[in-house]
Formats: C-alpha cells, structure tokens, sequence
C-alpha cells in the first residue's frame, strides 16, 4: 500500500515540477537572448488552454499511439519512483518512444513522417547509449536494481564518470534541444513546421506537452541516480544538468540527422564501452 | 471563470500569414517577436502550424490566389480562434485595392475581429491588436474584467 502512494503521489507531482523546468527554462533562454520572456507558470496556461480547445483528429490511430506515449512514459517514471529494475525502465523508455513514432507514421502528413524518421534516427543514437549505462550500473553494482544503487555508500558517478558524461548527451538529444533537436523543435524556430508533432491539435498535442514534462523529470531522476547518497546532491547535479542543457541549446546551432548518430555513437558509446571494460578488467585483478 | 478560460487570454499563439503585401507589414509582425518588442512575455508565440495557432494574423490583400489558401488555414485553426488583419491592405486592400487580382481586404474571404490599420502598421499597434482581439475573447467568455 505504501509503494502505491508513492507512485500515486510521484505521477501527480513529476507534471508539476516538469511544468516549472519548462517555465525556468523558457525564462532563462529568453534571458540569455536579452528579452525578459514569459512568466514562470506559462507552460500551465499553455496547457491549459490547449485542453480547452476543439478536438481535431487526422487519424485514429494517432491518439491510441499517443496515449500509449503517456502510458509508457508514466510507467518508466513509477519504475524509478519504486526503485525496480533500471534495465526495465530503459526497455519501456523505449516503447514510449516508438509509441510517438508510430503516431508520427499513422497520418499522412509528409511533414510528420519526416519528423517520424528523423525520431528514429534519434531513438537509433540513443538507446544504445541507455543501454550500456544500464550495463554499466549492473557491472558497478551487480544488480539492475535501482535500490541497489541507493544501498552503497559511494556515489556511482566516482567509477561511472564515462557513461555519466555520455548520458548528458543523450539527455540533450531527448530534451529535444540545440543541435538535436532534429525531429521537432520547440517554440518559433520551426523546421519541417513542427516535424513529428504537425498533425496533434488541441488536447493531443497537450497530452504530448505532459508527456515531455514527465519525461524531463525522468530524465533528471536518472541522472540524480548518480548521487544517490545522500540523494539531494544528486538532485543539484541533475538540476546543472539541466541548466547546463540551456546553454547549449543556446550557444549551438541545429546539425544534421548523420552528423548526430555519429557524434552520439563515437562519444557516447565509446566512453559508456571503455567504462564498462574497465570496470570488468578491475574486476577480474582484485 | 475556469482555468480553461484564464488561460486561453495568457497564452495566444499566433500564425503570420501574408497575402500578397509589399513586405512592409510582414517585417513590422517579425519586429514584435525579436528582444526590443518581445511579445513572448504576453505568453504570443510564434507558431508555423495553424494547427497549434490560437490568433491569425494576417497581412496584406487578399487575391484569387491566396483566397483559397487563407480560407484553407482558417478552417485548420481548432476554435476558439481570432483574426487579426494587420494594415491598411489586409484591413480593405490599401494600395492595392482597384488592382485586377486583388479581391480586397481579409474580410472579403474570412471573418476578421480586429482591424490594426498603419501602413505599415507598427509593431506596438499589433500588440495592441493582439491585446484587443484577447479582449473580445474575454468578453465573449464572459470573463472580461
Ligand atoms: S499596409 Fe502598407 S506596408 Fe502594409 S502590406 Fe500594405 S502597402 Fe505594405
């Protein structure tokens, strides 16, 4: 009973906080481009209002993919909160991604299923990277358990540093931001007008705003894991994190969908590689 | 009332269609969205889809062209939705009015709620335009102030 409160009050609480990420993040991009910009609580308005408006669907389809989008994402997120298995969680992360996909590729826009593709090839540099950070935490801990993680009294990010540095890659290329942001981007710089997301209106397209806040906690809860003794330290960390993703986004230009699969691959899978050998080669001397 | 209400008048994101304009009125529309007018602090986006649009602004006249095309974006915009016609061209066709392909303003083709006139009209009266037009929503929601 009380892992379900946990869960229950952890999916109420994460779009609260994500809606405020995305409020402090609208605010200190406009500040770092000279403009005073909107104020905090926008992104709740905005979602507000995208609820109140009328409900235009291309495809059926589209809105089974998209709910399962939410569904997929809201699980990975109680796996994290009740500290089960982080392979799991990468697995289901994954499901959510193709669930936005495929809601991509279930309307005929050509616009959408540029920004589909594109979405694939971002899945294509990411999730290895996932992967081999859950490998990593498993060769550091012996166990996919994230309570494990929690159980030792140093914190991952001493012998994980490698896989740490390439994670923050990764969370670049999910949160969407310069110069990945490929698939879609966010407000008035537009390519393919919206990419993946052209064909959502209204609701939907809320639903997929709520799924994104989800998704930014997730994301930093991950990076958190890191610290996780004591845990507010993680929680900075992840916090840095975050900012340090405003910046780049603001100092970088968008590059192409090649460009990012090789620099994700060459960086990230290489030092999560060299980590994880390591670890094992430390392993088998002592 | 409703939150649903509030936030429909904080967060209008707007899509800039041009008609058939000099340009004039286009570059004062892109004036409001750089740092010196920055109407992000209004919560005004700038959308490319008219599927995620709120508020239509629209420059120019229109012709037999882009008729087809306004009326097109139009019924792409979910309600509740507004019309803004920036300039005197797009308010009755300025200018242009007794040309051979222009067929007049914007309300020759779609219902207009506000009419910014100037030409070309200047960025502070498009947020006002902008202002006036979230004003009337209010009103007609029976929220206004
Ligand atoms: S109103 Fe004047 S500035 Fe604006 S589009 Fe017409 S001619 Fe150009």
């Amino acid at each position: 009973m009380n892992q379900f409160w946990i869960a229950v009050i952890a999916i109420i609480v994460a779009p609260i906080i994500g809606g405020l990420l995305a409020g402090i993040d609208r605010k200190i991009t406009a500040r770092l481009q000279g403009r005073w910009g909107p104020p905090i609580i926008q992104p709740f308005y905005d979602l507000f209002k995208l609820f109140g408006k009328s409900r235009i669907a291309t495809s059926r389809m589209q809105l089974v993919w998209i709910y399962g989008y939410l569904v997929f994402m809201i699980t990975c997120l109680v796996f994290l909160v009740l500290k089960l298995d982080i392979l799991l969680l990468v697995f289901l992360l994954g499901f959510a991604g193709v669930c936005f996909v495929l809601g991509g590729f279930s309307c005929k826009s050509p616009y959408s299923h540029f920004g589909a593709n594109r979405e694939l090839l971002q899945m294509l540099s990411y999730e290895p990277v996932l992967l081999l950070t859950a490998l990593g935490i498993y060769a550091q801990n012996g166990s996919f358990m994230i309570s494990e993680i929690f159980n030792r009294p140093e914190p991952l990010l001493a012998s994980l540093w490698p896989i740490f540095i390439a994670l923050l890659v990764i969370l670049t290329i999910k949160l969407r931001k310069s110069p990945f942001d490929i698939s879609t981007s966010h407000h008035a710089h537009q390519e393919l007008v919206k990419g993946i997301m052209t064909e959502y209106s209204g609701p939907y397209y809320a639903l997929i705003q709520l799924t994104e806040w989800y998704e930014i906690v997730l994301l930093l809860g991950i990076i958190a894991l890191f610290w996780a003794n004591p845990l507010w330290v993680g929680i900075l960390i992840a916090l840095a994190a975050f900012v340090l993703e405003l910046f780049i986004d603001n100092i970088a230009a968008r590059m192409t969908a090649g460009w990012m699969v090789r620099f994700s691959w060459a960086i990230g899978l290489v030092l999560c590689i060299l980590n994880i050998a390591y670890l094992y080669l430390m392993k088998g001397v002592s | 009332m409703g939150i649903i209400h509030t936030s429909r008048i904080k967060s209008p994101w707007i899509m800039h269609f041009d008609n058939s304009s000099c340009n004039g009125c286009d570059i004062e529309v892109l004036a409001c969205l750089t740092p010196l007018y920055d109407v992000e602090r209004f919560g005004i986006v700038n959308m490319g889809n008219p599927k995620h649009a709120d508020v239509l602004v629209i420059t120019g006249p229109v012709n037999y062209r882009t008729a087809r095309v306004l009326k097109n974006l139009y019924a792409q915009v979910p309600d509740p939705k507004m019309v803004i016609a920036v300039g005197t061209c797009a308010c009755s066709g300025g200018v242009f009015h007794n040309c051979y392909n222009i067929l007049g303003g914007v309300d020759k083709v779609v219902p207009v709620d506000v009419y910014v006139p100037g030409c070309a009209a200047r960025p502070e009266a498009i947020i006002d335009g902008v202002v006036l037009a979230l004003q009337k929503l209010a009103k007609a929601q029976g929220v206004a102030k």
